[in-house]
């Protein structure tokens, strides 16, 4: 949290004179019944009018310099919160950006969503509210106590039993009901969980006729979860009436003692209603200092999740590369990797070559480990053992933007941006003109389609490409790799949507491509990536074969199995 | 229309408010209680300062009224917890109430509902919009009746102890309600435009993060960043201002406070120190205190009531989200003569069947075909052709528009929905798993399956090995969805699932789209097995493994242009010739 609070630097002066000035306006507030009390004793008992007014006319200055005092305190907090949240927000995103594909994975996206949105409006509530209260309750309730010492040190002795047993009360109820509030908040999760679960799998369960049994265990569930705030809620809104009990007694025995005093002309009437005033005082303020805290803890829990990512060292970065080069444009040396230090080899001992012109397919079961070949090509994340070279060069060597110059990916899961068609291909290259974007278009076999739309390459694209359908994404995607004219272009599974007609023409137009890259294409369907110059076997993360489809289907029982299971033949 | 929807959220959220009417009159006499105990505490006070005499004895009167004062807070103070106990009683069981309804309607909903609406949206209406409204309802009446009853009930007393001072503060204190209904209305539109940048801000981001790996694929995180940065920065500004604007409201009427506090010191002052000279109006020390005691604790109310009303809106605007969500239709209920229908042959007719879902493009319009006892059918063309709807259709997730669909002879509009769909197993492209063991999962279609056919069928369809591989075997928790489990791995859990459940008639749509075709191969035993004996429709991508059903439908464009036996359909050399060939082109 103290390191999140370093982003407040520029901000120095509001939070200095935030506070300050929250504090002048409480010394202000500390003198009113000080003031009350001389208008008593100098006025009343004296019969003074003149005294009277203007000690009225005072309360009432004492107001306006409180209020512009205020006024300026909330401007400099506001600012300072609103400031340093909007800039933490920045640094937090793109910090994100930043993030490998591996950190990504790990943390999960709606994580990072949630980090961004949620986690940082409380702490910016958080903050607003710290700046504007944190020094001024505790100010005002030992102010308060001090100001009665000053009226009656012998009566104001019960002001040191009265603000114990407050905090006491005070803090043994929050203590007592956070870890209860984490349960209600887990059951609510459950609740939550429960009823998206039914809206995702409502064809699946009306299949199976689960109807009633959700019903009797989402109410279940739900039960459970008002039980948990029914107890909760008993135990802190204990806070309250005991407070105003606490604050009663202390009141009465307040009246007593000074009373006492009074009886034997030690203390006036008057100084008895300022200790009164002052006992109020801390009543009104303590109950703020209880909301403030329970804010408190949440923007402080927020504050925390979000630094925990901007602690997050991004685990792809420039680092010394392996002095051993390459004559081919993409080559695996003996490289092996492991998604987690504990876990098993997702890739054992890979070593092949690419050049420029290639087409090199890639085929294997799910979780053979084609998708992390990719992925490590990329340089998304680092081998564990073994060198990727790319145009040469160990790949350690190279920032992620220079890797990612020469590559053009599609993706097994199409992500389009909210915009047009055109905008979401320029975003493979801004500087692409019409007439290149039709041919990336033609290319992709994604013209047809296209055309038809009422306003051609100018449609709308809703957000995540919801208004097209699997196969259009796919071949939108493609053109936004193709006309980046990459060195390197990868396909990983990237046709999967698409009928085999829609999916040969593909291949063809890419083997034609005027600037000749580099193709890799992932696939499970063998037809696909038959025509290859080269195909990589790939089973368990290891390469049992490389060679030609005729060679292969020849040679390689595992190839000849994949080719089976798919042919007419099977 | 906006309004409408409003009002009749009132009435119906009311009716949910109701059901505790006894709670309600009850809390409402604690809140008397608890505001008369504050209110008189002052007053005994005010005496005991009366009594107060330099030189008097004063210890036995005064403890005897301080006595009082302590038991009248503690009653306060009970009547207060009971009243917050209360409270929470009320709000948290008609969060319970709504959302047990709202839950029990997603299972009325139709299925159309459901594919229309995203789940996220639906889900906030049921938990984060049900909770806002209870909240808001309850802390903005509560706070009304509290507030309108101290203030009311103040003045009283402040009548009672002095008419004058009394009528001061009355003609002083609308001033707070003013200024802050003021401020309120301008900083509106402050929050109107927070709320609008916040909007695009949220957009934003669940797209660049959600994409986020395309983004960095194509280098394109500073325009991505400096895109972000200039949303932020007018969110900033906008924040700003709503921010400090409305935090105007507690300074200002904080000082119209302090201006009442001042005229009530003053005009007492006055008073006690007999200036006027009117002995009827005398005040003295003890009751000035009463009265500043008062002015402090009255306009607090004043501050919380100017809140309210935003409170109450939000309320409703939520409540609003939530009445349109259980306003949605009901899927059609079963007729009232709806046949039950016990375990089927397998029967399945259909009969010029015409259905869209939306009227301006027309999918199915002529659809027949007769499926007699054990056929296996497959139903196979290109995307977009109809394959799926024709089994959203034989499930009766929709209806048909016209023509009509028989099981056994009955037409299926004519038998109850649950009983239709005991008749079913069904696998699906994209897998369902519940959040659970892998047990419950497996048995979900038939809960009283023994272990052992559970075993059976799970090794029958190779997923045994896996599972035993897990944690905790079959008592493995997986999440919802599956969780960890790869997606092949997932699908052949429903495979499973679906040969437990032991149906007359089967479907799979592209139930294998996700398993390698190695493994797929060794499951085609099982699900040939799965097959035997029952009425199957089977959806698949890969040609290659429906190749041995007695009847395949080809279509295109929502109708089937050929069907027939796979032989028979490459001799023809038509449409699914040309789809098959294509497969394995060169």
């Amino acid at each position: 949290m103290l390191k999140l609070l370093k982003n407040m630097k520029g901000y120095g002066k509001e939070c200095v004179l935030g506070p300050l000035l929250k504090l002048m306006e409480a010394l202000i507030e500390l003198f009113i019944p000080y003031v009350v009390l001389n208008m008593i004793n100098n006025g009343i008992e004296k019969g003074d009018t003149g005294y009277i007014v203007w000690s009225s006319i005072l309360l009432v200055g004492m107001g306006l310099v409180g209020l512009a005092l205020s006024i300026t305190a909330q401007f400099f907090s506001a600012k300072a919160a609103v400031g340093f949240t909007a800039r933490v927000r920045e640094k937090l995103f793109s910090h994100i950006q930043k993030l490998s594909y591996r950190d990504i994975d790990k943390l999960g996206k709606s994580t990072l969503i949630n980090r961004l949105t949620s986690d940082m409006n409380q702490v910016q509530t958080g903050v607003n509210l710290a700046l504007r209260l944190f020094l001024r309750s505790p100010f005002i309730v030992f102010g308060a106590a001090i100001m009665a010492f000053t009226v009656s040190p012998e009566a104001s002795t019960v002001f040191l039993l009265a603000i114990p047993a407050l905090a006491v009360v005070v803090f043994a109820v929050l203590l007592i009901t956070i870890p209860l509030y984490k349960k209600v908040q887990s059951r609510l999760d459950r609740v939550t969980s429960k009823t998206r679960e039914n809206l995702n799998g409502a064809r699946m369960l009306r299949a199976l006729v689960k109807e009633d049994d959700e019903i009797s265990s989402f109410n279940e569930k739900n039960g459970e979860l008002n039980k948990a705030q029914k107890f909760v809620g008993k135990i802190s809104s204990l806070t309250n009436p005991l407070t105003f009990v606490i604050i009663n007694i202390a009141i009465a025995l307040l009246i007593y003692k000074g009373g006492l005093r009074v009886e034997i002309g030690l203390l006036s009437q008057a100084a008895v209603i300022a200790l009164y005033n002052y006992m109020s005082q801390i009543l009104v303020e303590l109950i703020k200092l209880a909301n403030m805290i329970i804010t408190m803890t949440k923007a402080v829990a927020c504050g925390k999740r979000v630094q925990t990512i901007l602690d997050i060292q991004p685990s792809v970065v420039k680092r010394e590369p392996n002095n051993e080069v390459s004559d081919s444009l993409v080559e695996f040396r003996d490289v092996a990797f492991k998604y987690s230090d504990g876990g098993d080899y997702a890739l054992k001992k890979v070593s092949f070559t690419a050049e420029k012109g290639e087409t090199v397919g890639i085929i294997g079961g799910t979780g053979s480990g084609k998708s992390t070949l990719i992925n490590l090509l990329c340089r998304f994340y680092d081998t564990t053992n073994g060198t990727v070279f790319l145009k040469g060069n160990d790949v350690k060597g190279m920032s992620e933007s220079e890797i990612l110059l020469v590559i053009g990916i599609v993706p097994q899961k199409s992500e389009l941006f909210a915009g047009t068609i055109k905008s979401n291909i320029l975003f493979g290259n801004e500087n692409a003109t019409d007439e290149e974007i039709k041919e990336a278009l033609d290319c992709a076999v994604a013209s047809e389609f296209v055309n038809k739309l009422e306003k051609g390459i100018d449609s709308p694209v809703e957000q995540y490409g919801r208004n097209l359908s699997g196969g259009q994404k796919q071949r939108l995607t493609l053109a936004r790799a193709i006309v980046k004219r990459p060195e390197i272009l990868i396909l990983d599974d990237s046709s999967s949507a698409l009928d085999y007609l829609t999916d040969l023409k593909l291949r063809r137009n890419i083997a034609s491509l005027d600037y000749k890259p580099a193709v890799f294409i992932v696939s499970q369907r063998f037809t696909t990536i038959k025509d290859a110059d080269k195909i990589l076997v790939l089973d368990e993360g290891e390469i049992v074969g490389i060679g030609k489809h005729d060679e292969l289907y020849e040679n390689n029982d595992l190839y000849r199995e994949i080719c089976e299971s798919q042919t007419k033949n099977a | 229309m906006k309004k409408k929807i409003s009002a009749s959220s009132l009435k119906r959220s009311l009716s949910y408010v109701k059901r505790y009417k006894l709670l309600i009159i009850l809390t409402l006499l604690l809140a008397t209680v608890y505001v008369a105990s504050s209110l008189i505490i002052p007053i005994i006070i005010g005496n005991a300062i009366d009594l107060m005499i330099e030189g008097t004895l004063f210890a036995d009167k005064v403890a005897k009224l301080l006595g009082i004062t302590v038991l009248v807070a503690a009653v306060g103070g009970i009547a207060q917890w009971l009243m917050s106990v209360i409270n929470n009683r009320i709000t948290f069981n008609v969060i319970r109430d709504m959302r047990n309804d709202a839950f029990a309607k997603i299972q009325r909903l139709p299925i159309s509902y459901l594919d229309k609406h995203p789940v996220g949206d639906t889900v906030s209406r049921i938990i984060a919009d049900v909770e806002q409204f209870s909240d808001g309802m309850l802390m903005g009446f509560t706070q009304l009746f509290t507030g309108v009853m101290t203030i009311i009930a103040t003045l009283v007393f402040m009548l009672v102890l002095n008419p004058i001072i009394a009528v001061v503060v009355f003609l002083l204190t609308p001033l707070s309600l003013f200024i802050a209904s003021f401020i309120t209305k301008r900083t509106q539109k402050f929050f109107a435009q927070q709320a609008k940048t916040r909007g695009e801000q949220t957009d934003y981001i669940n797209e660049t993060v959600e994409n986020i790996k395309t983004v960095k694929a194509f280098n394109r995180e500073e325009d991505v960043s400096e895109n972000f940065t200039e949303i932020n920065r007018r969110l900033e500004k906008s924040a700003l201002n709503a921010t400090f604007f409305s935090s105007l409201v507690n300074p200002t009427t904080r000082f119209v406070n302090s201006v009442v506090y001042a005229a009530v010191a003053c005009a007492g002052s006055l008073f006690a120190a007999g200036i006027f000279g009117f002995s009827a109006i005398l005040i003295t020390v003890g009751e000035l205190s009463t009265f500043l005691q008062y002015v402090n604790q009255y306009t607090k109310p004043f501050n919380e009531i100017s809140g309210v009303y935003a409170e109450l809106q939000n309320a409703l605007a939520c409540a609003d989200r939530f009445f349109e969500f259980m306003s949605a239709k009901d899927e059609i209920p079963d007729a009232q003569n709806a046949v039950v229908l016990e375990k089927v042959k397998g029967n399945i007719e259909a009969q010029s069947v015409a259905f869209s879902y939306d009227p301006e493009n027309p999918l199915i319009t002529d659809f027949s075909v007769d499926v007699k006892r054990g056929m296996k059918v497959a139903i196979v063309g290109p995307t977009g052709c109809g394959k799926t709807t024709f089994i959203n259709l034989l499930m009766r997730f929709y209806d048909v528009k016209s023509g009509s669909i028989k099981v056994d002879g009955h037409d299926i509009r004519e038998i109850t929905r649950k009983s239709l769909r005991k008749n079913y197993g069904m696998v699906l492209q994209e897998t369902w798993l519940k959040a659970g063991t892998v047990r419950e999962n497996l048995k979900l279609g038939r809960p009283d399956a023994t272990d052992e056919e559970m075993i059976n069928a799970a090794k029958r369809v190779h997923c045994h090995g896996f599972i035993s591989r897990m944690e905790n075997g079959y008592d493995t928790v997986i999440e919802e969805n599956g969780g960890e489990l790869s997606g092949g791995q997932k699908q052949l859990l429903c495979i499973a699932r679906a040969m437990i459940s032991d149906p007359p008639i089967l479907i799979l749509d592209e139930a294998t789209s996700s398993i390698d075709t190695r493994t797929e191969l060794r499951v085609q035993r099982a699900m040939k097995d799965l097959m035997d004996g029952r009425t199957s429709f089977v959806v698949a991508h890969r040609l290659s493994t429906i190749k041995e059903v007695d009847l395949i439908l080809v279509m295109k464009d929502g109708n089937i242009i050929e069907q027939g036996s796979h032989a028979s359909l490459i001799e023809k050399g038509g449409f699914y010739a040309e789809l098959f060939e294509s497969q394995f082109a060169h």
